[in-house]
């Protein structure tokens, strides 16, 4: 258990290093999530005013702060797996005793260091900016956000698991599933703008669960919980199969003999 | 002598075609086996299987006496590998890139043991330099270094020179000589130049689509089929 713990250790600083070492990996945790503030925070400044509408700076920064965790959650875990594709590391990891599980598990500690600076950040900027103060979502928040990493990290798996399946065709993936699932997460607007069939699906996706209840938290102050079931329910199903899936992969990718080749 | 390394009737199938046709063998300790053949022969394959990165579709692999499968972190712990198709994360140095190897495979006093790889690969000077400006022959050595942090009993090695100058392949060869001659290192050792093995391996197996064809030390296999060298040795068996 305690070398475990140390592989495990090993390979998150392994990613530690990479950060310290590289402007453009450093420019990627800050330099969008800022951007992404300052852009859409005016915008919606700009529309508060005009329409009148209350509340809506609130709810347009803090989708935009959230749906960045998700989005980082699942990106630490795609492009840390990445980086060793590029750098093709992926056999000396694959050789040495980290067991497959042991990975999985640093890239997800790798995420959370990842979403834990570039959020900070974010709240810090957004308070600064736009005298938006994240904590006004107060205990609710820490349910919320963990509702979003743990699905960040089912989807940065699954991605994972794809990627080392299809190679390099599968690499767009890790920029770009997120996006896929953002219309039915209901992040800018409620779900109940959503034609009938999006609701449906929306009703199954825990992200969409997480803005509904962001949302209500900002107009009543009352805790969400039905939502926050919902989304810890589906996301429990989420982790579960996604762990499945890599597992499965993993063998299928070994039986086909790929991990040599991912990349190529 | 022991044997440290025992495969039977090791087969893998892709989509039908056998890259590895029921090759059995044993690598004893101490040895350096010189894993033989063409482009397209199998050596590859046959390596990942004995790391746990491949498959097999049957045949059976001990390690240490132990099964491959169910003793998979406990045999890694105690081998390693490097080749020339692998690399290290470009934007650590060379003393990162190290470390988070040595403590993965929890080497006590990682600095120490970094620095002496280092020197006796003759590439102590660049202990500070970020990977993305070395040499590939350098690169190659680094990789080597890896390999050899955890002092393992195995080393397996995939085409470990076929990146190298003429020179340097000649240095490695004689370096990793020597390593195995101090530490008894056992290696199995593979490449597509039969010179280059002819001088390396104590043995060899010489390996044509997937099958074993011929094993020997290289001079006995030399006179038994009354060739000059070993690639005399493989052409007259593959046109056989
Ligand atoms: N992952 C794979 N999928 C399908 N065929 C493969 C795979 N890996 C190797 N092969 C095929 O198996 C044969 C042996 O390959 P390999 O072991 O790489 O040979 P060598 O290392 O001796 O050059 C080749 O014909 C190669 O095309
Ligand atoms: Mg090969």
């Amino acid at each position: 258990m305690k070398y475990k713990i140390k592989r495990i250790l090993a390979y998150t600083i392994r990613n530690l290093y990479l950060y310290k070492r590289s402007l453009p990996r450093l420019m990627e945790v800050f330099y969008w999530p800022v951007l992404d503030l300052v852009v859409w925070g005016f915008v919606s400044v700009y529309l508060s005013r005009q329409e009148g509408l209350p509340d809506f700076v609130t709810f347009f920064i803090g989708a935009l702060i959230l749906w960045d965790i998700l989005f980082r959650s699942q990106q630490g875990i795609s492009v840390s797996f990445l980086e060793d594709v590029w750098s093709r590391n992926l056999l000396n990891i694959f050789v040495s005793p980290l067991s497959p599980s042991e990975y999985v598990a640093s890239l997800l500690l790798i995420s959370i260091i990842k979403l834990i600076l570039t959020s900070t950040v974010m709240a810090a900027l957004a308070w600064v900016f736009y005298s938006f103060n994240i904590l006004t979502f107060g205990f609710t928040l820490i349910p919320l956000i963990l509702n979003l990493i743990i699905m960040g990290w089912a989807v940065g798996i699954v991605t994972t698991a794809l990627i080392m399946r299809f190679g390099q065709e599968a690499e767009v993936l890790a920029w770009g599933i997120a996006l896929l699932f953002q219309p039915v997460s209901a992040v800018f607007y409620p779900v109940a703008v959503l034609p009938r069939s999006l609701q449906t699906v929306a009703l199954f996706i825990p992200s969409a669960h997480v803005f509904e209840g962001m949302r209500l938290v900002i107009t009543t102050g009352a805790f969400p919980a039905e939502e926050l079931i919902w989304a810890g329910f589906l996301n429990i199903a989420y982790i579960v199969v996604s762990i499945l899936f890599f597992s499965w992969n993993f063998s299928v990718v070994k039986n086909k003999g790929l991990l040599a080749k991912v990349g190529e | 002598m022991n044997k440290i390394v025992e495969v039977k009737d090791l087969t893998k199938v892709f989509n039908g075609y056998r890259a590895v046709d029921s090759i059995s063998f044993d690598l004893f300790e101490g040895e350096i086996l010189g894993l033989i053949g063409p482009n397209g022969a199998g050596k590859t394959t046959t390596l990942q299987m004995l790391l746990d990165l491949t498959t097999p579709t049957s045949g059976e692999i001990k390690i240490f006496g132990l099964e491959l499968k169910a003793n998979r972190g406990e045999i890694l712990q105690r081998v390693n590998f490097s080749s020339s198709y692998i690399s290290l994360p470009l934007s650590l140095t060379v003393e990162e890139n190290l470390t988070v190897f040595a403590r993965l495979y929890n080497v006590s006093k990682p600095k120490g043991r970094i620095e002496e790889l280092l020197k006796v690969f003759e590439i102590y000077n660049i202990k500070d330099t970020p990977t993305r400006r070395l040499s590939s022959g350098q690169i190659t050595r680094v990789c080597l270094c890896k390999a050899l942090l955890n002092n393992p009993s195995i080393l397996f090695l995939d085409e470990p020179t076929a990146s190298l100058d003429p020179d340097i392949a000649d240095k490695t060869r004689t370096l990793l000589k020597k390593i195995k001659d101090e530490n008894g290192i056992s290696m199995l050792y593979t490449s597509h130049n039969m010179k280059e093995m002819e001088e390396m391996s104590d043995r060899v197996i010489i390996i044509n689509k997937g099958k074993i064809i011929a094993e020997g030390k290289p001079d006995a296999l030399i006179a038994q089929y009354k060739g000059e060298s070993l690639e005399d040795v493989f052409l007259k068996i593959a046109r056989q």
